[in-house]
């Protein structure tokens, strides 16, 4: 019993980082219905940033945190000036966008390689003091604690600001309809700027935090999450930032008692995609996904 | 244009003659001058670069040593360094080099198994001799008999950890952990689970990982609740130091040694896990701490000369020189492969950095290796 506690802990955790990962996807798709491949690339960047304050610049974390994560923000923007703006008037834009995306990824990749070198590189011992606590034989650690602390109020943040704030509610309304929007007087450009700059600043927020509590970070870590993040959109419903969460839980539970069952974690991925597909198959939405009403 | 090819044809020929003239004059220059030409296929670039860097020290600092004790008319060494760039290609190109052009007395290197395999194949049919100075995959010494290594393989490093670390904790059943994608990974866990059955210790679980692989806490979970008395762990250091930082964060405590091998015998082991390292033990082919005086002297050279201390490749590369030194001067000639080999599989009893040092009958390393636990923050000796 214990164990599966000890278990259900564990997945909640590494679910929670997945969630955060995949709101900064599915936020970029459901305003602009593009998928944004570089997203990984900034989440990498977030981490790689972050030890850098801490190690180099000498900030303490929770100073290195937010700049880390405003530093994202700020490549989101570039990401969309650079990758997305130019496109956005070709008729093919999901596509020229999506591999644009792929692209800028590369150059964000080289980057940090050239940057931070190829080594897995770790925070200063330290870095944030770590409480465990024991309960039996449970054990949660502080770090998790506010890794999934952070991560619930970053998204529950988000939602507040989608629903009540008038920015929040111009990016629903550009996702609407983007031509209506900008008939109405908003200023469309901007608000898609805007929201490639919370999607990247989450994306970098999520690569701080996995960095973290793994303590290894290598200019190659975004590609063990990326195609995750995609299936946890995929199994949320695209664009939907609850689903996004729920999958994001969904999925590094179905991870952790893969590996726990099977003893080894060749199957992991296996698994985690086989619960993608059946649910595609009874439910082609998603959990959350609406159900697609009308064509634009 | 035409002068110029002209000018650089008969440039090519005089160089061509000269080096013909020079051909039989060889042996009578070495002979004057007493030294022996060593050929070092290290690794300075690629993957293995951190390695061949250390490995150039160790040899480097050897080479000087023994010239100055040399004197004016003892025996010298004449270090030829190659870059191998870890890769088999580049190897095959130093070697045709070291053989045919600097025509060396012997070859010390290539980094890497891998790399050995390929190489080792052409100095054996060209009859060079060949100390690899770190290689420990199996089947390299089996290529043939001018094939030695002074390194020690895990088949010979894990069954003594084991056998160590059950005397000195009492172990009865124990648990596995392992990558199982990865051929260094495979074969120490092979390793392992024979000697776990050779010294009756039960197994009660098993659980594998995967390279790149950063969340361990799924397979702890579950050798955490079978409450074994040890961890054995067949894991890279980057792997090794996620497990063991994670496994004491999920309440498995120090009192649970974690016992490793060769991967885990690096100082990044100890930086990476900081005080979750105490308790971890590992069996390795040398240790800075040990007593020997020649070590001690060793440790304290190195680190004069290049400002940071010795790590098990410096001291294989170090210990490589002086075997293939003693075995040149034992064989009284530097061109005469056929005898330096006989001497080098005479070495016996040799008073080395890494303990009495003689060739096994497979041309392998035989000392008996160490086994090191962690305390307070260093490499301490828990038994030999």
């Amino acid at each position: 019993m214990e164990i599966l506690a000890q278990q259900l802990v564990n997945g909640l955790f590494i679910g929670s980082v997945y969630g955060l990962f995949a709101v900064g996807y599915t936020l970029v798709f459901g305003v602009l219905d593009i998928l944004n491949l570089a997203h990984a690339a900034v989440f990498t960047l977030g981490g790689l940033v972050a030890l850098w304050l801490v190690d180099t610049g000498g900030l303490s974390i929770w100073l290195a945190f937010p700049t880390a994560v405003l530093f994202c923000g700020l490549l989101g923007l570039l990401l969309d000036q650079v990758a997305f703006a130019p496109l956005r008037q070709r008729a093919d834009s999901n596509f020229s966008g999506l591999i644009s995306s792929i692209a800028m990824a590369i150059i964000f990749e080289s980057a940090a390689l050239g940057l931070f070198g190829a080594r897995t590189v770790r925070f200063p011992a330290h870095t944030v003091s770590v409480h465990i606590w024991r309960w039996q034989d449970l054990s949660i650690t502080s770090l998790q604690v506010e890794i999934v602390a952070i991560s619930l109020l970053l998204m529950f943040l988000l939602t507040q600001f989608l629903n009540k704030a008038r920015v929040g509610k111009a990016i629903r309304a550009v996702a609407e309809n983007d031509r209506t929007a900008r008939l109405l007087g908003i200023h469309v450009d901007g608000i898609i700027a805007f929201t490639f700059f919370i999607s990247s600043a989450l994306g970098g927020a999520a690569g701080i935090l996995f960095g973290l509590y793994f303590d290894s970070l290598s200019p190659d870590m975004g590609h063990s999450i990326e195609l995750k993040g995609l299936a946890v959109i995929v199994l949320g419903g695209m664009g939907s930032i609850p689903g996004a969460i729920l999958g994001g839980l969904a999925f590094g539970l179905s991870e952790v008692l893969t590996v726990a069952i099977t003893g080894t974690s060749n199957l992991r991925d296996a698994v985690a995609f086989t619960v993608l597909f059946t649910v595609l198959v009874l439910r082609p939405s998603g959990i959350l996904g609406k159900k697609k009403m009308r064509e634009a | 244009m035409n002068n110029i090819k002209r000018v650089l044809g008969i440039a090519v020929t005089f160089c061509l003659g000269l080096m013909l003239a020079s051909g039989p004059l060889c042996p009578q220059t070495f002979a004057a001058s007493k030294e022996a030409k060593i050929g070092f296929a290290l690794s300075m670039t690629g993957g293995a670069a951190a390695y061949g860097a250390t490995q150039k020290k160790g040899a480097q600092l050897a080479v000087d040593e023994i010239n100055a004790a040399a004197g004016m008319d003892g025996l010298k060494i004449k270090a030829v360094f190659e870059d191998d760039a870890s890769v088999p290609q580049q190897g095959i190109n130093v070697f045709q080099k070291l053989i045919n052009a600097d025509k060396v007395s012997m070859i010390i290197g290539p980094t890497l198994s891998n790399t050995a395999k390929v190489t080792d194949r052409i100095a054996q049919k060209a009859g060079m001799p060949v100390l690899g100075v770190s290689n420990t995959a199996p089947g390299i010494t089996e290529i043939g008999n001018y094939i030695f290594r002074d390194s020690l393989t895990e088949a010979v490093v894990i069954p003594h950890t084991i056998k160590v670390a059950k005397e000195k904790f009492g172990l009865k059943k124990v648990a596995v952990f392992y990558g199982n994608d990865d051929a260094f990974t495979k074969g120490g866990y092979h390793a392992f689970m024979k000697a776990l059955k050779d010294n009756g210790l039960t197994v009660v679980t098993e659980q594998t990982f995967a390279k790149g692989d950063r969340d361990f806490s799924p397979q702890l979970t579950q050798i955490k609740s079978k409450k074994p008395d040890a961890i054995i762990v067949s894991a890279l250091v980057e792997e090794a130091s996620g497990i063991i930082n994670q496994a004491r964060q999920l309440g498995i405590p120090n009192s649970v040694p974690i016992i490793g091998g060769n991967g885990f015998n690096s100082p990044a082991l100890i930086k990476n896990t900081g005080e979750a390292s105490e308790g971890v033990v590992i069996g390795a082919a040398w240790n800075i701490t040990s007593a020997l005086p020649m070590n001690k002297k060793f440790v304290a050279d190195f680190t004069a000369k290049y400002g940071n201390a010795p790590d098990q490749f410096a001291a294989q590369a170090y210990t490589g020189v002086y075997i293939a030194y003693n075995a040149i001067k034992k064989a009284g000639s530097t061109t005469n492969h056929k005898a330096i080999r006989d001497a080098l599989a005479k070495t016996k009893d040799l008073d080395t950095v890494l303990g009495k040092y003689s060739f096994t009958s497979g041309r392998d390393a035989g000392y008996t290796p160490i086994v090191q636990i962690v305390k307070d923050g260093k490499f301490a000796v828990l038994g030999e």
